[in-house]
């Protein structure tokens, strides 16, 4: 008797879980044709970010949508997806995403697994330091310097590897602890891409409190992840970045996500990645 | 595939001997720290015994990372309590770390142990008292040696949960194998399952060793009763 309970619950899973999934199977492949899974950042203030109450704001954010638009995708068809900088190669290539816009630099070891479109928008390692200190003028200042930036990420390992070896350098979780750190003086200065340093220098919490010192330590040209081999794609995303560029919707995203903060934006990248 | 082992850029031994250094230090306090916590548990105080077990149960019910962030954001930078490190950041993190650990781990060491208190027979702790002995004469000559030798297995899985648990310093920036682990991730992207693959490894390497020793130790040590 209780065997046969078993038994025809095990069945009657089985089956269930079958029609679901041709169920799922179906509506996946219609939910495809007519919504686009975009990967942004979710935490990075001024490029991409998930406020609380759900919304997504950022210049990254305002490409990915000028994109989605001009592939045929109204406001209400996009999905973003959060795609945190490890993972977003394999987002890419497991199709999860359809592309990824999140500060991701454009190099070789990545364009080993994923293509690229643009560049859209040229950054630079910055430092973020305390409104009224002016003891950093150039790299080598860092040197006898308390420095603060995420752990493994690539502006970090830049410092400890070129920009100033002799740096003391503190790695944390997040941006926040270090710009607690840089308030409460356990840091002289924080360090990583200037278009997020400047997002977070904009935020109403911390509004004139720090200043971006305006060094170009690197070159970060940002672009747009894409499936490898999928060119009718890249070219479509490049021209819709072209377009962004010339009807002036470039330039205004850029002054409304990275102007409050006083960042000054390189002039719009040349398109170099091109099949 | 592994070829970012052979490029010179990831000090993968070095990492993994500071783990192994956090883990030594670690499990050396916490032994320490868990025994004083024991003994507090079974004081005949109740001061003590009310301190050891709100202090235990609220420690060991706190996840690790907030204990090991809040050393260095609450303890360091809020506070400036740098342990003596002096200004280097890797010696600071280092020594905050290891305070975290010994705090959280020493609750689990205290718990095992009290554990193995209970493993003697109540006779032996009156025959002691019937001698005139004072509870810690009792405690330390008496039930802890009987104690430590029936918990070592336990004590084991204590230790090697620690080795596992010090992955967390790389939250407040200790050089160790998960740093490095997410350093060779942010760069090495194509090679995302060998880099874990090989991290991985190394933990295997660190833990089952001491859980084959640590398990003949038990067996041999065991007091038969």
């Amino acid at each position: 008797m209780k065997l046969r309970k078993v038994s025809t619950a095990v069945v009657a899973v089985a089956s269930l879980s079958l029609a679901l999934s041709a169920c799922g199977g179906e509506s996946g492949g219609g939910k495809k044709s007519d919504k686009i899974v975009i990967g942004i950042k979710f935490d990075q203030p001024g490029m991409g970010l998930k406020t609380q109450d759900g919304k997504f704001t950022g210049f990254d954010v305002d490409v990915a949508r000028y994109v989605a638009k001009e592939l045929g995708y109204s406001e209400d068809k996009i999905e973003f997806k959060q795609a945190p900088s490890a993972e977003r190669e394999n987002l890419i290539s497991n199709g999860d995403v359809k592309f990824v816009a999140g500060t991701y630099t454009i190099n070789d070891k990545r364009k080993a697994k994923v293509d690229f479109a643009g560049p859209y928008f040229m950054a630079h390692q910055d430092l973020l330091v305390r409104k009224d200190d002016n003891s950093i003028t150039k790299v080598e200042d860092l040197n006898s310097k308390k420095l603060c930036s995420v752990t493994g990420s690539t502006s970090a390992q830049n410092v400890k590897e070129k920009l100033a070896p002799k740096a003391n350098l503190l790695q944390q979780g997040g941006y926040s602890e270090c710009l607690n750190g840089l308030e409460n003086k356990t840091v002289d200065a924080l360090t990583t891409d200037g278009t997020i340093l400047a997002g977070y220098a904009a935020q109403k919490e911390h509004q004139g409190k720090f200043k971006l010192v305006g060094l170009k330590m690197s070159d970060e040209p940002y672009g747009i992840g894409l499936k490898k081999g999928d060119k009718d794609l890249q070219s479509k995303i490049n021209a819709a970045l072209e377009k962004m560029q010339k009807d002036g919707s470039w330039k205004k995203a850029v002054d409304a996500n990275l102007g409050p903060a006083n960042y000054i934006a390189d002039p719009a990248p040349a398109i170099t990645e091109k099949g | 595939m592994f070829d970012f082992l052979s490029s010179g850029r990831y000090d993968l031994l070095g990492a993994f001997w500071v783990t192994v250094q956090l883990t030594f230090y670690s499990a050396i306090g916490s032994l320490i720290w868990g025994t004083l916590l024991a003994g507090m548990r079974v004081s005949p105080v109740p001061l003590l015994r009310a301190f050891g077990t709100a202090y235990v149960n609220l420690v060991r019910n706190t996840p690790l990372t907030i204990i090991i962030v809040a050393s260095s954001l609450g303890l360091y930078q809020t506070l400036g309590i740098a342990l003596g490190a002096g200004e280097n950041f890797d010696d600071i993190g280092f020594r905050l770390a290891i305070l975290g650990m010994v705090v959280y781990t020493g609750t689990f060491v205290c718990e095992a142990l009290r554990s193995g208190i209970n493993t003697v027979p109540v006779g032996q702790a009156e025959a002691a008292r019937a001698m005139g002995l004072g509870f810690t004469q009792v405690l330390t000559l008496i039930i802890l040696p009987q104690a430590f030798r029936s918990v070592v297995a336990p004590l084991a899985n204590v230790l090697i949960a620690l080795t596992k648990n010090t992955t967390v310093a790389a939250a407040i920036g200790v050089a160790e194998a998960s740093l490095l682990m997410k350093e060779m991730l942010e760069n090495e992207t194509q090679a995302l399952f060998a880099v874990f693959g090989v991290v991985a490894f190394g933990f295997i390497v660190l833990t089952l060793p001491t859980g084959l020793l640590l398990g003949w130790v038990a067996k041999r040590v065991a007091v038969k009763r």
